[in-house]
């Protein structure tokens, strides 16, 4: 009797068991769905990115060692400090911080002088939209051969800018194996060129979204257009054009390709290296084979990069409005 | 009264005309600086094509470079296609760049997929991985990815050359928003009746999210075609040679000798199928460049 009373509820149980285990089934089966559908993804990003990522603060602390044999004397800060005192990664450090404290002020300047007169004008403003847009999809190495050709100056051929040069009445002089301000001119020059479609593509899209009642109002005041500028269209664009700053430190810290393109492969002996350039450099070609040193200088190429980022954050977070 | 207000109404007009006067001045000078920045951008186009249909002697015995030429030759394309492989290292960067982009848009779709619709334990924490991942640049993990290929003796392969520039998180993120619009309801619909995730995804999602995939594409493609350090690294083999890595060679070992005008021919010749790509899908890319695109 006692065991006819109790046979259901055992049913019941094991009926409602029998549910949770199915639900539990189908979750797992689902949770298996899931990471199925990301594992091509995370096999890519495991072995391309995270992997490297830990080991290369092995590599950095790793003293001497060596690619071939793959065995080390010990661990420490050497790596750092020889490549800290290395005056071929101090010119690499000097160029680049030159670099980015030029290029990046007077390109955001000058690309916001652009977006704010396209913006203005109707005529033309589509063509001069798509030219300016240009230089985003060339090829960095070939178009820099071309503004070597252009600055250079050989036995042959004073080259065309040296030509402008002589024309407004200056001395023509070797931008691209002369002395080192010349250098650093063509390369700000070449490097403002080609980040200057994102930037103006960025802010003209930034004005085209500013609410237009704002200059009516401002108009209906009679405010005059510096004044309209500086109090309204700055502060309307500021997110974007800080955004823009950070970017612009991060790109400009990372300079390699373009010096490439102005100087050859051998940066070193231009004294125009970079700090990627340095990296490169110690990784592999006639000066590589240390990845500790490689690493290393990454790493504090890593650091510098964030601590610029971290301050801009900061002074945005007082000078933005958002 | 009547004198005070036409002299009142005149002083409006000239009011009215120094504004005016203002106006076109400003306009003038803003076409003037616009014009300028154009002529600085398209200036170097327009020498490479000059230079590339110089004849190699006109070129050479003009001290004082020209601006035109009255006798274009495309003899310098021929040099640049017959004394260097320029044709090879055209067709490697295709196949570099189609097996790319091909290989990206699965990956990339099968995980904005599963971050969209899919319910599974630990998507949070997968995604918030994802995305801070986006933040590590490629230099710190160049270094062991050389060592890992050449580990793996894949210098000179284009597995070596493909593999480790498949992924890019910031596409994943960018199609996983766009899936995310994508109603519910029509998920339901087709679990109802019956349909796999895997059928959905490929007849339901990637149509309805085309221009996202389509806009990624062209990206990625830019990105393949312009790509100069990781091939410069992994390849030391001229018939493994990328466009950017061939146009190095091209300048540093050159025709033989110094032949600028077949330099500008091979700069052309790599530099317009990008622009074609590019005149041809303006809105796209520069669309697609706004909304998270960086010099690669």
């Amino acid at each position: 009797m006692s065991l006819a009373l109790y046979q259901p509820e055992v049913s019941v149980c094991f009926g409602r068991q029998m549910g949770i285990n199915m639900k539990r089934k189908k979750q797992l089966n689902n949770n298996m769905n899931g990471w199925l559908y990301l594992l091509p993804a995370l096999l890519f990003l495991g072995v391309f990115m995270v992997y490297p990522l830990i080991d290369v603060f092995v590599y950095s602390f790793e003293e001497g060692y060596h690619s071939a044999s793959q065995t080390y004397f010990g661990t420490g800060l050497y790596n750092y400090s020889y490549v800290l005192h290395d005056p071929y990664f101090l010119q690499a450090l000097k160029n680049t911080f030159l670099l980015v404290m030029i290029t990046v002020p007077l390109s955001t300047v000058i690309a916001i002088a652009i977006s704010v007169g396209l913006n203005s004008i109707r005529a033309l403003r589509d063509l001069f939209q798509t030219v300016y847009f240009l230089p985003y999809v060339t090829n960095t190495l070939a178009v820099g051969l071309v503004f070597m050709i252009l600055f250079q100056k050989t036995p042959y051929s004073d080259g065309f800018i040296n030509l402008m040069i002589r024309f407004f009445g200056g001395t023509s002089v070797d931008f691209i194996e002369g002395p080192y301000w010349a250098k650093m001119f063509v390369l700000c020059f070449y490097t403002i060129w080609v980040v200057m479609p994102f930037k103006i593509l960025i802010l003209t899209s930034a004005l085209a979204s500013v609410n237009r009642d704002y200059y009516k109002a401002a108009r209906v005041d009679g405010t005059s257009r510096w004044r309209i500028f500086i109090k309204i269209t700055l502060p309307m664009i500021s997110p974007m054009i800080s955004y823009l700053v950070i970017t612009g430190f991060i790109g400009a810290f990372k300079a390699y390709s373009d010096v490439v393109a102005l100087f050859g492969t051998n940066l070193n002996a231009a004294g125009m290296n970079t700090i990627v350039g340095y990296v490169y450099d110690m990784l592999y070609g006639d000066s590589g084979g240390y990845p500790s040193y490689a690493s290393a200088a990454a790493i504090l190429l890593f650091i510098i990069v964030l601590t610029i980022t971290c301050i801009n954050l900061l002074s945005s977070r007082k000078h933005v409005h958002y | 009264m009547n004198l005070q207000s036409k002299q009142t109404a005149r002083s409006y007009a000239q009011i009215e005309k120094g504004t005016l006067m203002k106006n076109q001045v400003l306009r003038s000078v803003t076409y003037f600086f616009l014009g300028l920045w154009a002529l600085i951008v398209l200036f170097p186009f327009y020498w490479m094509v000059l230079t590339s249909v110089k004849s190699y002697g006109a070129y050479n015995s003009e001290y004082i470079p020209r601006f035109f030429t009255l006798s274009p030759t495309l003899e310098n394309y021929k040099e640049a296609f017959t004394a260097v492989p320029l044709g090879k290292y055209l067709l490697n960067t295709t196949l570099f760049t189609l097996c790319t982009t091909a290989l990206m848009l699965v990956v990339v779709t099968l995980a904005a997929f599963a971050f969209a619709r899919l319910q599974f334990m630990g998507k949070q924490i997968a995604f918030v991985g994802f995305l801070s991942l986006m933040m590590i640049p490629n230099e710190l993990v160049i270094i062991t990815n050389f060592v890992t290929i050449t580990n793996l003796d894949m210098r000179n392969t284009f597995q070596g050359l493909i593999l480790p520039s498949v992924m890019s998180v910031f596409y994943i993120y960018l199609l996983k928003e766009n899936f995310e619009q994508i109603p519910d309801s029509l998920y339901r619909a087709a679990k109802v009746d019956g349909t796999s995730d895997f059928k959905y995804l490929i007849k339901v999602m990637i149509p309805i999210s085309k221009p996202t995939l389509v806009t990624i594409t062209i990206l990625k493609v830019i990105e393949c075609w312009n790509s100069y350090v990781w091939p410069r690294l992994i390849t030391d083999d001229q018939a493994c040679f990328l466009v950017s890595n061939g146009i190095q060679e091209i300048r540093e070992n050159g025709f033989g000798r110094e032949n600028v005008p077949a330099m500008m021919a091979a700069v052309v010749v790599i530099s317009v199928p990008l622009i074609i790509l590019f005149l041809a899908f303006r809105r796209k890319i520069m669309d697609g460049v706004s909304r998270g695109g960086t010099k690669g």
